[in-house]
């Protein structure tokens, strides 16, 4: 396959994972924000400034908004396509990624993510939004779902459906560790009251769409060293940092056809070591250093991984004349 | 109005075309009674039964259809990078068989002297000498590419798809407008109308014995595979594209996936040792053809221009080398200037000693003398177009001009003589356009897709474009131009 191709597939995964993670954030923190007892414009951006950084985007929405209210805030974050990180502009960059790999992905997938954007872009998206909020960050989600369920139903699963694997849980590794990590932040402003907490670490465990399985998972309250466990460590939860890195590995792995123990490359040495190192490790031992610290030292680790991805497979060095000739001689004899 | 003496044909207040008009122009579907066509007769008595605003209906969903599949193209010079669907008139034109028939030989004709016309000139220039043709015409074409004079083209053809466009004229005869013969674009829109019509109309078809137009391809893929250097059986065929920024990407990805074979662009190709490579996951694979939807002047930045950040470095040193075909071959702009196409019903005569069956529209030449003269005195009345531009673009509708417009181009005209030629405005042909509820005429044109392998093969049709546009005479869809599907039928109505 194309290096270029293989690069639009991962991002087009990673895309359409940061689209929902987006909707799903802003939705749950839109309405965390009608139960928390801040009304000020200062605290909340305070509140919101976390979340906005967990997206990545905290710098540019400082420059850019001087006051922030809920709805301005959501705006930059849903709708705002100077935004590169906005919903509005990973699925535009998504429906690029698939038009240019148009011929290389099936025409259901392209239908689908084209007639999503093309909604996502026109009047009754920003209808809906203004009517009925929940339907609409509803609306995006299933979006990102049913792209994944008929991108796993209708394109083999060769390599072009492991690269953009291999971007969809890179991508939702990472936002996980940041919404983990947001809470450390929010904790902080709001001080630590036990009802502040209980409000926030269900809002964290929402963002991650993970209330339900820590209900059944734990069968108790919600305290902040479970939610951890859950969704750092868990091995079945499919948004668990842990679960996201063995589908990384296990996905680089199958394209270059070497057994986990092993690597023959950077990006599997890297994933396969994180893997190991989330697996044999306790949630205690995991956060010794701090919950922020551990998770800077996670989101680090993972954009290694991309990045000797890159290296790998989309821009490798090439090599100069004689060594091409015996390269493609050997390449043509495989 | 009369129409087809048919008992079952509806009545009158009921018949959509009751209140249509000719104007005096050819009418693919009406004779110059209003009577309808032979091969229209069936397809007015469908539309005849369609209940007033099912055809507005059937509109919006073959306009959706398109939106959906992203069958869009981005028009040049705006900056908002809009996309457009290519506007598509529901109804379909037809063509009967012994007219294509005609058509048909007259293009294979056409395209087999251009190809010996692009040899000679590349080689021992017979055409030149014998002073069929004059000399400075031919090499001081922009197009004209004196680095490949002597240059052996695998398989000796340059123009393996070329796109003409024929118009009919007031009499209904078909007239070669131009010839396209350096990366032709459209033939998606002959495949997709083809497959909407479908979608929308099913029953018609079962109605009409239309020839199929889906193997398009297939026949084009085996052209690229005959091309291969020193006949390789299993070459590795690609699809060079500009990007996804270009206006045709939409066709390159469309064809790329019918033939299944990779699409690229020029940053995923590298030339080593003389030999072109693909850079892949798994490290380099070589590259054998080359179907590059690129122009010349950005192929290869070491030979032609350097600026161009769409080519591949080294890529003409390959094609030189033997190691990698390209399609069309480079230099074939020559035989698409304006200017030559004047000179090809001579070519057919010298190269093949055949009678042109399909004529050219009289043109005048402005670095002509005579013929210069009179296009000074006439340009009010004239079409003047760039002998090197395409898309519609660089030309002066007389008629339609204003006067500063005129003037600027008889200041252009004058400066630089060779580089205009002027004709007739025509009275295109019309054909029924569904506009705003009701049936209007509308200019069309109609461009087949002319493949050049081992043999000649034209999939039946090709696409007509038409100017939607009330009154104008601009198919082409960066001014404003639309598309209809185009039936060649199996027999004569």
């Amino acid at each position: 396959m194309l290096s270029r191709v293989a690069d639009c597939l991962y991002w087009l995964g990673r895309n359409v994972e940061r689209a929902e993670n987006i909707a799903r954030i802003v939705d749950v923190n839109l309405q965390l924000m009608l139960d928390a007892p801040i009304r000020e414009s200062r605290q909340l951006k305070k509140n919101w400034l976390p979340i906005a950084a967990c997206l990545g985007e905290d710098e540019r929405l400082q420059k850019k908004q001087r006051r922030v209210d809920s709805e301005r805030v959501a705006d930059f974050l849903v709708f705002d396509r100077e935004n590169p990180n906005s919903i509005s502009s990973c699925l535009f960059s998504a429906r690029e990624n698939a038009r240019t790999v148009r011929e290389r992905i099936s025409t259901e997938m392209w239908e689908h993510l084209n007639r999503a954007y093309l909604w996502s872009a026109g009047a009754g998206a920003r209808k809906l939004y203004q009517n009925n909020q929940y339907g609409f960050f509803q609306n995006l989600k299933e979006i990102c779902y049913l792209f994944h369920g008929i991108t796993d139903s209708s394109l083999s699963h060769d390599e072009r459906w492991e690269f953009l694997q291999v971007g969809k849980f890179l991508e939702r590794a990472e936002k996980t560790s940041r919404v983990v990590d947001e809470e450390y932040h929010l904790l902080r402003q709001n001080g630590k009251s036990p009802s502040n907490e209980h409000l926030q670490w269900t809002a964290v465990l929402r963002s991650c769409s993970a209330r339900q399985a820590y209900q059944r998972i734990y069968v108790s309250d919600v305290q902040a060293s479970k939610v951890a466990d859950l969704l750092i460590l868990n091995k079945e939860f499919p948004r668990s940092i842990e679960f996201c890195v063995l589908q990384v590995d296990q996905s680089l792995r199958r394209l270059s056809g070497v057994l986990p123990g092993k690597f023959s490359n950077a990006a599997e040495k890297l994933s396969g070591r994180l893997a190991a190192e989330l697996n044999f490790s306790s949630i205690e031992e995991i956060i010794a250093p701090g919950l922020h610290a551990a998770m800077d030292t996670l989101q680090v680790q993972l954009n290694q991984i991309g990045e000797a991805i890159f290296r790998t497979y989309i821009d490798p060095v090439i090599p100069e004349a004689p060594e091409v000739a015996a390269q493609a001689e050997a390449a043509q004899q495989q | 109005m009369t129409t087809a003496s048919s008992k079952k044909q509806p009545p009158l207040s009921k018949n959509p075309f009751a209140k249509y008009q000719l104007d005096q122009f050819f009418d693919e579907m009406f004779d110059a009674n209003l009577k309808v066509r032979p091969h229209y007769d069936k397809l007015l008595r469908r539309f005849s039964q369609l209940a007033g605003d099912e055809l507005e209906q059937r509109r919006l969903m073959a306009d959706l259809s398109f939106l959906n599949q992203g069958i869009t193209f981005t028009v040049y010079n705006d900056t908002k990078g809009t996309e457009r669907i290519f506007p598509f008139d529901l109804i379909p034109r037809v063509i009967p068989a012994a007219e294509w028939a005609h058509i048909e030989s007259g293009l294979i004709q056409r395209i087999t002297a251009l190809n010996l016309f692009l040899h000679d000139i590349y080689h021992s220039r017979h055409i030149l000498r014998d002073k069929v043709i004059s000399e400075e015409h031919v090499l001081g074409a922009t197009h004209y590419r004196p680095e490949f004079a002597g240059f052996q083209v695998p398989r000796n053809i340059y123009i393996h798809v070329c796109g003409t466009d024929l118009v009919r004229d007031e009499t209904g005869q078909y007239l070669v407008l131009e010839d396209n013969a350096r990366c032709p674009s459209g033939v998606s829109y002959v495949l997709e109308n083809r497959q909407t019509l479908k979608r929308v109309f099913p029953r018609f078809f079962r109605a009409y014995g239309v020839r199929p137009v889906e193997h398009y391809p297939a026949e084009l893929l085996k052209v690229l595979q005959y091309i291969a250097p020193r006949g390789r059986p299993d070459s590795k065929v690609v699809l060079l594209t500009p990007g996804i920024y270009n206006s045709a990407y939409y066709e390159h990805s469309f064809l790329a996936r019918q033939m299944g074979i990779e699409i690229v662009e020029g940053r995923d190709l590298v030339v080593r040792n003389g030999h072109v490579f693909m850079r892949t996951t798994k490290g380099l694979e070589s590259v054998d053809v080359i179907y590059r939807r690129v122009d010349d002047d950005f192929l290869d930045p070491k030979v032609f221009r350097p600026d161009s950040a769409l080519g591949v470095p080294g890529l003409v040193e390959a094609y030189r080398a033997g190691n990698v075909s390209l399609a069309n071959s480079i230099g074939t702009g020559v035989a698409d200037d304006k200017l030559t196409y004047h000179f090809v019903p001579q070519m057919i005569k010298y190269y093949l000693q055949q009678d042109p069956i399909l004529p050219n529209v009289p043109t005048y030449l402005a670095c002509d003398p005579t013929d210069h003269q009179f296009i000074m005195e006439n340009l009010p009345k004239l079409v003047v177009k760039a002998v090197n531009e395409s898309g519609g673009y660089g030309m002066l509708i007389g008629p339609k001009a204003s006067k500063a417009e005129i003037e600027k181009f008889r200041g252009l005209i004058e400066k630089k003589p060779r580089n205009y030629i002027a004709q007739p405005t025509l009275a295109l042909s019309r054909h029924p356009c569904f506009i705003n509820g009701g049936f209007e005429g509308r200019h069309v044109d109609l461009r087949p897709y002319v493949l050049y392998g081992e043999k000649v093969s034209i999939i039946p049709g090709g696409l007509t474009r038409v100017a939607l546009k009330k009154g104008s005479l601009v198919v082409n869809s960066s001014q404003g131009g639309g598309s209809k599907d185009t039936w060649v039928l199996e027999g004569n109505s």
